[in-house]
């Protein structure tokens, strides 16, 4: 008998399209040579050399981390390209002269940057390979003070803030992938919002991995002075190639006083074929710092794509009163492997934290929670509430939640829950006799499932990452 | 009631269907034409509900042979929503909670799918809203159950009329209530039996599958049949039912089959 429901048809990746441009890429492998030659192509201030040579030097001490739930052959770092840009783009000043070549690419994947087309109220940044090819709405948002602009311009035009935050909260030896990415990064997005100023309008930055043996290092980040709001987005795509590709960025969050930052991912780097084949390696390491009191931090993630994830986007309470917030969704389908969480480090008397994780297996995938809250000793009155949902769709997914907590005041409070559930086919022939087809029936299950943290995201993006988990899901019901 | 000439609406012939390779249904035999009313009655296990499953389409459950017909077509080439979307209904014995999924838009979206296959317009949300108000008096369901995820947490009673208030807004055109009676006390069972009757109407039809003549006092069948290891054994009126309760169901077993009581 056939297995019930298995038959519905896998949507193909739609962004696996591969833009044949001219790039400027430099030769396979990494030393020092090479990293003096990205720093000279981006003609850097000397701290920033030393900032990366350092960071080489204590990556080559270290080793990956072997602790996380998902397996995958050693990487020849050897073997990937650090450095691929366009080649026209070295310097541009508007976008006339930005190559329509690669706009037409940000336009079929729904990004418009010429300004006629621009996504209205949303301002972006488009990075292209290990370069940013646009920024825009720069001036509009210069006009209230705020920076928005690749990090590339940043370390140019603004060396003093990049030198006062930068490696402050991901600090160059914080990790295996963090010093790689403090050794090679070449490019990602600086924000920076005045003291008292609500910027005007969304932040966003698109990703693209276009060479097929380029790994990304982007660098992001993003600086609220007091009383200051921004929210954020980014999302990111790749051309489909059955080699595995390396993409490990640092993201890192610094809100001080008051101020509040909101750090929205869709994650749709290409996944690998239904055999596994291919696919990016998503090995990520976000962190913010709620350095100011009742400053807020909140991380809204949802994971789709990759080959493997790996990534914990945290939060470090150390303002009074503090927030931090993570909200995700993860979905797993074929041969995906997911390992992700958050560790919300509370500092500061009366920070309070919450996590909500919504995790989706599928197909021969393998989707586990990792999260750690530690409440240190001068947290009085600290709060934390977690919840973790599974959901497992068929019979060959996996889940699993490794939940830390490390308690050091006796008045800070913890709280976790968690839930594991099932689509059943039985549910699913309830809707089919009610005359609603299995995507549907699905896709209604999802939304359901995924509905807390959903409701975090902009308006227009929570539509598309619905619409995101919908696809994503064809033919893994039976 | 019965109609001269009406409509067929189902014909199953020689129907035969097994699970997981082990027969179940051995050579059924029903018409139901429209305006009828039909009792399946018969022991637990004797494949009553595998034979609404197979009705239905749902996919454990392998026709091995037979055909079965519905409003002239044959039913075995159609997916099992389909079959819904051209009013063919169950009222599932246990149904099913779904987490996450407003009753609300569950019914908006059953209902509209039956609609756009009636080539009726769909409704949005606030047409919606008034369009379940007077079939939510039907089943004497609150309101407040319509914001509640799909059967989630409600008591047994509440899952049946909530079957019914579906099958309201569905209008189907066969409706085949699975054991609705199981778990209802009396004034449940009133509710759910007003509902079942204020729908019958001369087009549609409706098989009720029942372990109790109890709910035949509420719901007057035309017909009763008694299933008897995966077949039709006895076919009578009403009265079947009531010899049956008095005589309990080893005494169809003695009968020469098929048997008619007219
Ligand atoms: N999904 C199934 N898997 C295995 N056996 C089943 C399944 N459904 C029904 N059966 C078997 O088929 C027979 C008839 O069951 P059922 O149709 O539920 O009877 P009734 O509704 O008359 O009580 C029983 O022996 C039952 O165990
Ligand atoms: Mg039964």
């Amino acid at each position: 008998m056939s297995s019930p429901v298995s038959t519905l048809v896998n949507q193909p990746y739609k962004y696996g399209f591969v833009t044949d441009i001219e790039s400027d890429t430099i030769p396979r492998g990494l030393s020092e040579d090479v990293i003096r030659l990205i720093s000279a192509k981006k003609q850097e201030p000397e701290f920033l050399l030393e900032f990366r040579l350092r960071a080489y030097r204590q990556w080559l001490q270290m080793s990956p981390p072997t602790w996380q739930s998902v397996t995958y052959p050693p990487i020849n770092y050897q073997d990937i390209i650090y450095y691929s840009a366009p080649k026209q783009v070295a310097k541009k000043k508007g976008l006339e002269e930005v190559d329509p070549e690669l706009l037409s690419t940000f336009e079929k994947l729904g990004i418009p940057l010429s300004e006629q087309k621009r996504l209205a109220n949303v301002a972006v940044d488009a990075i292209f390979d290990s370069v940013s090819v646009a920024t825009t709405f720069k001036e509009k948002l210069a006009e209230q003070g705020v920076i928005f602009c690749s990090i590339s311009e940043a370390v140019r035009e603004y060396p003093d803030l990049i030198k006062k935050y930068l490696g402050t909260v991901v600090p160059s030896a914080d990790n295996y992938y963090a010093a790689l990415n403090s050794a090679v990064f070449t490019d990602g997005s600086f924000v920076y919002i005045p003291r008292d100023t609500v910027c005007p309008m969304e932040l966003s930055t698109y990703f693209r991995i276009n060479n097929g043996d380029t790994g990304q290092f982007e660098r992001t980040l993003i600086v609220a002075d007091c009383g200051s709001q921004v929210s954020y987005l980014e999302g990111c795509t790749a051309p489909m190639y059955d080699t595995n590709q390396l993409h490990a960025a640092v993201v890192e969050l610094v809100a001080l006083d008051h101020a509040q930052i909101k750090y929205s991912t869709v994650q749709n780097w290409y996944a690998g074929d239904a055999q596994g084949r291919g696919g990016i390696y998503n090995f990520v390491t976000k962190r913010g710092l709620c350095q100011g009191v009742n400053s807020k931090i909140s991380w809204t993630q949802v994971e789709t794509g990759s080959a493997i994830t790996w990534k914990y986007p945290s939060c470090v309470l150390v303002g009074e009163g503090s927030v931090g917030e993570f909200y995700s969704v993860a979905l797993t389908n074929h041969y995906q492997q997911a390992d992700t969480g958050t560790k919300m480090v509370h500092v500061g008397p009366n920070t309070r934290s919450t996590i909500v994780s919504k995790g989706i297996s599928a197909g021969h995938s393998r989707n586990s929670y990792r999260g750690l809250v530690k409440m240190g000793p001068k947290a009085r009155g600290a709060r934390n509430y977690s919840q973790c949902d599974s959901m497992l769709i068929g019979h060959e997914a996996q889940a699993n939640t490794f939940p830390y907590i490390q308690v050091q005041h006796p008045q800070a409070r913890v709280e976790h829950e968690a839930s594991t559930s099932k689509i059943g086919e039985d549910q699913l022939f309830y809707f089919q006799q009610r005359g609603i087809p299995l995507e549907e029936a699905v896709s209604l299950m999802i939304s359901g499932f995924c509905r807390d943290v959903f409701n975090q995201l902009p308006m227009e993006f929570a539509v598309e990452a619905d619409r995101l988990l919908g696809l994503k899901l064809e033919g893994s019901v039976g | 009631m019965l109609i001269e000439h009406s409509e067929t609406i189902l014909a199953v012939r020689d129907l035969t269907a097994s699970v997981n390779g082990i027969p179940i249904l051995n050579g059924l035999n029903l018409e139901v034409k429209a305006g009828e009313v039909h009792a399946i009655m018969g022991r637990n296990g004797s494949g009553k509900s595998t034979f609404s499953k197979v009705l239905a389409g749902h996919p454990d459950y392998e026709v091995t042979g037979g055909t079965l017909t519905y409003l002239g077509q044959d039913l075995l080439g159609m997916a099992p929503e389909q079959r819904a979307q051209a009013g063919l209904f169950l009222a599932f014995q246990y149904p099913l909670e779904i987490p996450g999924v407003s009753n609300l838009d569950f019914l908006r979206l059953a209902c509209n799918s039956r609609r756009r296959y009636l080539g009726l317009s769909e409704l949005d949300p606030l047409d919606f809203d008034d369009f379940i108000q007077a079939k939510l008096e039907i089943v004497e369901i609150d309101p407040a159950f319509l914001q509640r995820s799909v059967n989630e947490g409600f008591s047994g009673g509440e899952k049946k009329r909530n079957e019914i208030l579906q099958m309201a807004l569905l209008e189907p055109r066969l409706g085949v209530l699975d054991e609705i009676d199981s778990g209802l006390d009396i004034d449940a069972l009133r509710i759910v039996a007003k509902g079942v009757n204020t729908l019958a109407s001369p087009q549609n039809s409706t098989i009720v599958i029942t372990h109790y003549q109890r709910l035949l006092d509420y719901i007057l069948p035309d017909y009763v049949h008694v299933m008897e290891a995966g077949k039709i054994t006895i076919t009578g009126d009403r009265s079947l039912a009531l010899e049956l309760e008095e005589r309990g169901y080893a005494w169809t077993e003695d009968a020469p089959e098929p048997l008619e009581i007219a």
